[in-house]
């Protein structure tokens, strides 16, 4: 069973989680229309036998996109975190202040 | 008593320095690409090299269904030529591979599924394959003991059956080839595992083994699950496939209880099932679902595929699980094959065989023989190649797009 720690949501199972796609495939801008930009993107992938990098679905949870960095070969999960950006900085900047909230609550 | 008084199948030699023809990978495509290579074209000079044992991998792993029911071009002439192929596989080996024509029983629940495959059984008709299109009634009388209930989610309206599919055993298949190969002359090399490619001039002229330098003008990849790693060594950059893991399982030896092949797929319940002459039920269902080069499986699928059997089968209910696998699928952006040419002068590609490969086997093996021997593909497998995503004609049965863990 595998088991994702959702930022959002903690470690849940497997069965609350969908496999979207390889996240390291990259879709060219909508003003590039070379041809082999957009074969590559859409149809070709590295596949490695290794580490990962995709993302998953909290279908049954948050509902948020995550990417994963998983090793193909082992099934070790070294990474979850938000897929967009904005979400991560959002996360690590609620992280931060919860810190210091915690570092200024006086000891008893 | 022992294992004396035998003598051993196939030649065990050591590898030569240098043969006309290399093939990598001793599954059942590259064991049969080595037998027709010899037996069809005259090359008898060919180095077979495995990793591992042959048969030690998607040969020796999958639930055993020959079939030939497919409706797109590219595939359709391929897969009846490998169905034809396995109907004289026995004499022609002279070895039992115990392939048995006891149908495929494609079965539908909704109206939308009997016009799709209504429309599948046409263009199969029309391409001289055959098939045969049953009301509820018939499927009742074909198996009795299916879930008939009206009362069920899905309700089985009725089925399309291929009468000459059926199923064989994988392990003959193997040994037969290699047996065959070996008589003809072909040199079956075991735990030689491919480390790297030597180059000269932009042509591969030779592999770099766990047993040495090993050269020849042509070598053949049919690798399918490990597709990726070793085209990457060789240089061939990123392809169009993905590697994912399909599970399947054996029940308990039971008496005789199902003599066809059942099969459905409806929404996401996808199942297949038959008996093996040991008595157990071999089944199976979906992907995994995400990339995956480890050949074990995960619990989700044992549920889906459990609930999948009860819908259609509840009779199963109390039988025991003897065991399960999975094993690495080389998901191609189509859901069909590669027998090719590469942009690599002297390396020529099998891969990309899906969930289908064992079947293909004997057809497979013919085409990359030819297409080997005569640097140009067989027009049976002329549209099976890698430029074909490019060129925008890919060979989707199943209409589900650039996603390889859908097909």
């Amino acid at each position: 069973m595998l088991r994702l720690n959702c930022p959002f949501c903690g470690l849940r199972d497997h069965h609350e989680f969908a496999y979207l796609e390889d996240a390291s495939a990259q879709m060219p801008s909508f003003e590039d229309t070379s041809e082999k930009a957009w074969f590559e993107a859409v149809f070709l992938r590295k596949n490695p036998r290794g580490v990962h990098v995709e993302h998953w679905h909290h279908i049954h949870g948050c509902r948020m996109i995550l990417r994963v960095e998983r090793d193909t070969q082992t099934h070790v999960i070294s990474k979850v975190e938000a897929a967009h950006p904005s979400f991560r900085k959002k996360l690590s900047d609620i992280d931060a202040e919860t810190k210091i909230t915690r570092k200024a609550r006086p000891k008893k | 008593m022992g294992q004396t008084g035998w003598s051993p199948a196939w030649r065990q030699p050591e590898p030569k320095l240098e043969y006309d023809v290399i093939i990598i990978g001793g599954g059942g495509h590259g064991l049969a690409t080595a037998y027709y290579l010899a037996k069809l074209h005259g090359i008898t000079n060919v180095a077979l090299l495995e990793k591992g044992w042959i048969g030690g991998g998607n040969s020796g792993r999958n639930t055993t269904i020959v079939r030939s029911n497919y409706f797109v071009e590219g595939n359709t002439a391929f897969y009846e030529h490998s169905l034809k192929l396995w109907e004289s596989l026995s004499h022609d080996l002279n070895y039992n591979v115990m392939f048995s024509q006891r149908g495929h029983l494609n079965l539908f629940f909704t109206p939308g599924q009997r016009d799709a495959m209504m429309r599948r059984y046409n263009i199969m008709r029309l391409n001289g394959i055959d098939g045969e299109f049953l009301d509820r009634e018939q499927v009742q009388k074909m198996v009795p003991h299916l879930n008939y209930s009206e009362q069920s989610r899905l309700p089985i309206l009725g089925g399309f059956v291929q009468a000459r599919a059926g199923t064989a055993r994988h392990d003959a298949v193997n040994w037969g080839y290699a047996r065959a190969a070996s008589a003809l002359g072909v040199d079956i090399i075991q735990n030689c595992e491919v480390t790297g490619f030597i180059k000269k001039a932009g042509r591969i002229i030779g592999v770099e083994t766990s047993q040495g330098e090993i050269r020849a003008e042509k070598i053949g990849m049919a690798v399918a699950g490990s597709t990726s790693v070793l085209a990457a060594q060789a240089g061939l950059g990123p392809l169009p496939i993905e590697s994912h893991k399909l599970q399947a399982f054996v029940s308990e030896p039971i008496k005789p209880f199902l003599d066809t092949v059942v099969v459905y797929g409806a929404g996401h319940g996808h199942f297949y099932i038959s008996q093996s002459d040991k008595g157990g039920m071999v089944f199976g269902g979906d992907l995994d679902g995400y990339n995956s080069y480890a050949q074990r499986g995960n619990l989700p699928i044992y549920t889906d595929v459990a609930s999948c059997a009860m819908n259609v089968m509840p009779a199963l209910g109390r039988i025991k699980l003897l065991r399960q696998w999975a094993g690495i699928m080389d998901m191609s952006m189509d859901g069909s094959p590669f027998i090719t040419k590469t942009n690599l002068s002297g390396l020529y590609l099998n891969a990309g065989w899906c969930y289908g490969g064992f079947k293909a086997i004997p057809g497979s093996g013919w085409c990359f023989a030819h297409t080997i021997a005569h640097d140009q593909p067989h027009e049976i497998n002329s549209l099976l190649t890698l430029d074909r995503y490019a060129q925008g004609r890919q060979i989707d049965e199943s209409g589900h797009g650039p996603f390889p863990k859908s097909h």
